[in-house]
């Protein structure tokens, strides 16, 4: 009898299928690196000689140090507004039963299904219109009329798992909303609050096109290895792309980590009770 | 009046409140400002002045809708040559892979959170004159591959690539919201691989399908980095001429027509597909 129709044949295809283009999607971050270690000025391959000196050049820049810090300042900020609006939002889209509500879960995935360098050039029109001079914290603002859309989508997938009932029982022991929205709600919706972070952050950190229209004299990493890759190449772009590609690797490690020590924590804790009953 | 005091006391329009009011000034108040600068005289930059159809002329007799036809053609390009691509690996994410699905979902989820411009760039270094495919061809081969950078095909690998995961997801989705013994059933009736495919998975996963598609079609459709980064001068896209009128040109009225006319084409679109799709089922699959 042939089950569900997939045959030793098929598995084998979609397992190389996919493997194949997973490397496909690798393919331009192991070129970025190949050529950060390249000792000629512009990328020739095979590369003939490989050094290091483009990282100490990129790391002892005063501008690059500029850039970095205001990448993740812009990151940060977005990350800790994002989550905050999207933490109700989520709720409204999943949670709550209310009046409006589908409308209200299209509108919010609207920022999504639309193209950012239009809505960047919209921005630019909106604050030049309403005498906003565009700087790094424009572009907070920008960002997270993109982000905060897609947090809401990722703590959504966690408020759906939610059953009002812990709530309801809460409120009927005697605890305040406060109460419920700190003992209840908030602990249910902390995994969904992680990813929520790192989806966040690190969409801030490598955003183009919003920031292309939306930071005015500041710069962005992005911005500037646009800049730098359309004119006046430097073997440091594929550096700093380099690092901010390990740097954003590192944080999703971290992540993983920090997930395998809480989740590991859990699972031995639900195997805990369940041996107790 | 005291139903709608109380409709705005209900706890999801409470938690609503802050996201949509932020929206609102965020998203619909820079929209309707672009509507708003559309029917402003050219090379004006006020919203006094008396409404024209100026602009909307001079779009319509300028030579822009080839760069319309270029977005189009490759945005469908785009759409059509990642379904097969996309639909084994969906399949298998959705019904084969079992515990591998998390590494594998990991795996094509990472790139996007590294930023679109270093990866295209990556692409240039292997498409360049002397770049990784065409130095391999030449010191293994002994022939030159040098023409593929700053071309249409370019633009199209880099559109495929950025956008495949989005293209992906929603079909997984679409895929794992077909029950098997459906299709264990058709197959003990006497149906073919191909008509199971057709008459069941096809129409069962079709909601994710077509929000992967239509995400994908209308991100391809205002893409600026691929044609820039990848094609260079090789042909103008949609955005590159929104872009230039805002910027080189100072003309807003003229740019804010084109995004206008952008936006609408790929509003009709989401709009009749969307009234199709029942969000809570394919995000909460209750």
């Amino acid at each position: 009898m042939k089950t569900a129709g997939s045959s030793p044949t098929t598995r084998k295809f979609i397992w190389i299928w996919t493997s194949a283009v997973i490397l496909f999607l690798y393919i331009p971050m192991f070129a970025v690196i190949l050529a950060s270690f390249s000792t000629q000025r512009y990328f020739r391959f095979p590369i003939q000689s490989f050094t290091t000196k483009w990282y100490t050049k990129t790391l002892d820049s005063l501008s690059v140090r500029d850039l970095l810090w205001t990448s993740i300042s812009v990151a940060a900020l977005v990350t800790f507004f994002s989550v905050l609006l999207a933490f109700f939002g989520a709720l409204a889209f999943a949670r709550y039963d209310w009046k409006g509500r589908k409308l209200y879960q299209r509108l919010v995935l609207l920022p999504i299904f639309f193209p950012q360098a239009v809505l960047g050039l919209s921005l630019l029109l909106w604050f030049s219109a309403l005498g906003i001079t565009t700087s790094w914290q424009t572009a907070v603002f920008a960002h997270m009329i993109w982000i905060v859309p897609i947090v809401i989508l990722i703590m959504s997938i966690q408020a759906y798992s939610f059953d009002p009932a812990l709530e309801e029982a809460a409120f009927d022991l005697g605890a305040t909303r406060w109460q419920v929205l700190r003992e209840v709600t908030l602990p249910i919706l902390a995994p969904g609050v992680v990813s929520g972070s790192i989806f966040a952050f690190l969409l801030s950190w490598g955003n183009f096109p919003l920031s292309l229209f939306s930071t005015g004299a500041d710069q962005t990493v992005p911005e500037w290895l646009y800049a730098k890759m359309v004119s006046g190449y430097t073997p440091m772009v594929p550096t700093l792309g380099s690092l901010t590609m390990s740097s954003a690797a590192l944080m999703l490690l971290l992540a993983y980590l920090v997930w395998l020590a809480t989740g590991g924590r859990k699972r031995r804790a639900q195997a805990f009770t369940s041996s107790e009953d | 009046m005291s139903k709608l005091a109380d409709w705005l006391k209900t706890p999801g329009v409470l938690a609503a409140a802050p996201a949509s009011v932020f929206l609102l000034v965020g998203f619909a108040g820079p929209l309707l400002m672009v509507l708003g600068y559309s029917f402003m005289p050219p090379r004006t930059f006020a919203l006094n002045n008396v409404p024209t159809l100026e602009n909307y002329y001079s779009v319509f007799s300028d030579s822009y809708y080839i760069s319309f036809l270029w977005s189009l053609f490759l945005a469908a390009l785009t759409v059509i040559l990642l379904f097969p691509i996309c639909y084994p690996i969906a399949y298998g994410m959705a019904k084969l892979f079992g515990k591998w699905a998390n590494l594998v979902t990991a795996l094509i989820a990472v790139p996007l959170l590294i930023s679109e411009n270093i990866r295209l760039f990556g692409w240039v270094l292997v498409l360049l004159k002397n770049g990784i495919l065409d130095g391999t061809l030449q010191s293994v081969l002994g022939i030159s591959a040098s023409g593929f950078l700053y071309t249409v095909p370019s633009i199209l690998l880099g559109l495929v690539y950025v956008y495949l995961p989005f293209m992906l997801f929603p079909m997984v989705i679409g895929i794992s919201m077909i029950p098997d013994p459906l299709k264990e059933a058709a197959f003990d009736l006497g149906a073919s691989r191909w008509q199971v495919f057709r008459e069941i998975e096809l129409p069962l996963a079709m909601p994710g399908i077509l929000i992967g598609a239509i995400l994908t079609f209308i991100l391809a459709m205002g893409s600026l980095a691929e044609s820039k980064i990848l094609g260079g001068q090789a042909v103008v896209m949609i955005a590159d001429d929104i872009e230039s009128a805002f910027t080189f040109a100072q003309n807003w009225p003229k740019g804010s027509v084109l995004s206008v006319l952008l936006i609408a084409l790929s509003g009709l679109i989401v709009f009749v597909l969307f009234r199709r799709i029942d969000l809570d089922q394919i995000i909460g699959r209750r």
